[in-house]
């Protein structure tokens, strides 16, 4: 994943995006690429503790040069849209895993990416809560036509996909998608 | 799971007689059912009126049925058929599954290939009970998630018999 999304340079391989080799772009166009284009969620450990979460949402926003108030109003939003705007005020250490895991979903979406890399999202999550994330998830996506690019063990979590792919060994092997 | 088969399969190997049929599939498949000789017989009778089996020889004397079968080339297409084809996902898969899977590995077929294809089949069920999911009724929500748990419990087994296929190939051909 990290190489789709031109964090790492692959060993063998190419990485094309909208016609362009990733892997060709220099430092600066591929990290403008990630920050403008590409969204990230992970499995844990991504908010920053000294900010609110709402701070935490409009900060894409604040680096790629946004003003507070024009950067926390859509902010507010995405909280509101993945449930959770009740902990705008609180810092990542003083809500759960879920709602922390929310806000990080909607930090994700708030530069409405093309495409949004989502890294076992629910992992440290119970089935409740993984549930709703990835439903709140698939929704945000669709409704913004953002592809999500999700990688999971789970088959369950791999079921909100239309079309997996299967590592084993270290060979990729595409399996038959949604009709 | 399908006895007609399961025996079919066995018979890749190179002709043998029922007595002999039966036992092939009771020490591989039958560990708690074994079959009853009258189920192999009318099995056979009917594999051999499809044209499936024919008759490789007759032995005289000592008891009635001593005929030897032997498969025929439609009946290596049915078995090469039946593993090809992708099982309906449903809770308690695992004998016809596991019978599939040692019977690719014996006669030779892509195990693997059998594996990915009914793994892409039970994901393909988990995506439309997901997505019947979003509905508001919370008893059908319910109803979902139980077929999906145990659709989840059989795509683990595959998934831990594809990264075991080759000691079980070993142990198979042993």
């Amino acid at each position: 994943m990290h190489c789709l999304a031109g964090i790492v340079q692959p060993d063998s391989g190419t990485v094309r995006y909208n016609g362009r080799e990733l892997s060709s772009l220099p430092d600066r166009e591929r990290s403008a690429l990630r920050r403008g284009e590409f969204g990230f969620v992970f499995q844990f450990g991504q908010l920053v503790p000294e900010l609110t979460c709402l701070e935490n949402v409009a900060l894409p926003l604040r680096l790629s040069g946004t003003g507070r108030k024009a950067a926390e109003t859509p902010a507010a939003e995405w909280l509101e849209r993945l449930e959770v705007d009740t902990v705008r005020a609180k810092r990542p250490g003083e809500v759960s895993g879920g709602q922390g895991q929310r806000v990080a979903v909607a930090r994700s979406l708030v530069t409405r990416p093309r495409v949004l890399f989502a890294d076992e999202p629910t992992g440290a999550l119970d089935s409740l809560n993984g549930e709703r994330v990835m439903q709140l998830l698939t929704d945000a996506a669709r409704d913004t036509r953002a592809a999500v690019v999700l990688v999971t063990h789970e088959a369950r979590v791999a079921a909100y996909s239309d079309r997996e792919v299967v590592v084993r060994d270290g060979k990729a092997r595409d399996m038959a998608g949604a009709a | 799971m399908s006895i007609g088969h399961t025996l079919l399969g066995l018979l890749e190997s190179g002709p043998r007689h029922g007595y002999d049929l039966k036992r092939a599939f009771d020490e591989r498949f039958g560990h708690d059912r074994p079959l009853h000789y009258g189920q192999v017989y009318s099995t056979m009778s009917r594999l051999l009126k499809n044209g499936l089996v024919e008759v490789d020889g007759i032995e005289a004397g000592r008891g009635p049925e001593r005929k030897r079968y032997a498969i025929t080339d439609a009946g290596i297409t049915d078995v090469g058929q039946w593993l090809a084809q992708p099982e309906k996902p449903e809770p308690y898969l695992q004998s016809t599954l596991y019978t599939k899977v040692v019977l690719a590995l014996l006669t030779g077929r892509n195990a693997a290939d059998l594996l990915d294809t009914q793994r892409a089949e039970h994901l393909q069920l988990m995506r439309e009970l997901t997505q019947r999911k979003r509905g508001d009724d919370l008893a059908d929500q319910l109803i979902c998630d139980h077929a999906l748990f145990h659709l989840e419990a059989d795509l683990r087994w595959l998934e831990l018999t594809a990264a075991r296929l080759d000691q079980l190939s070993k142990a198979v051909r042993a």
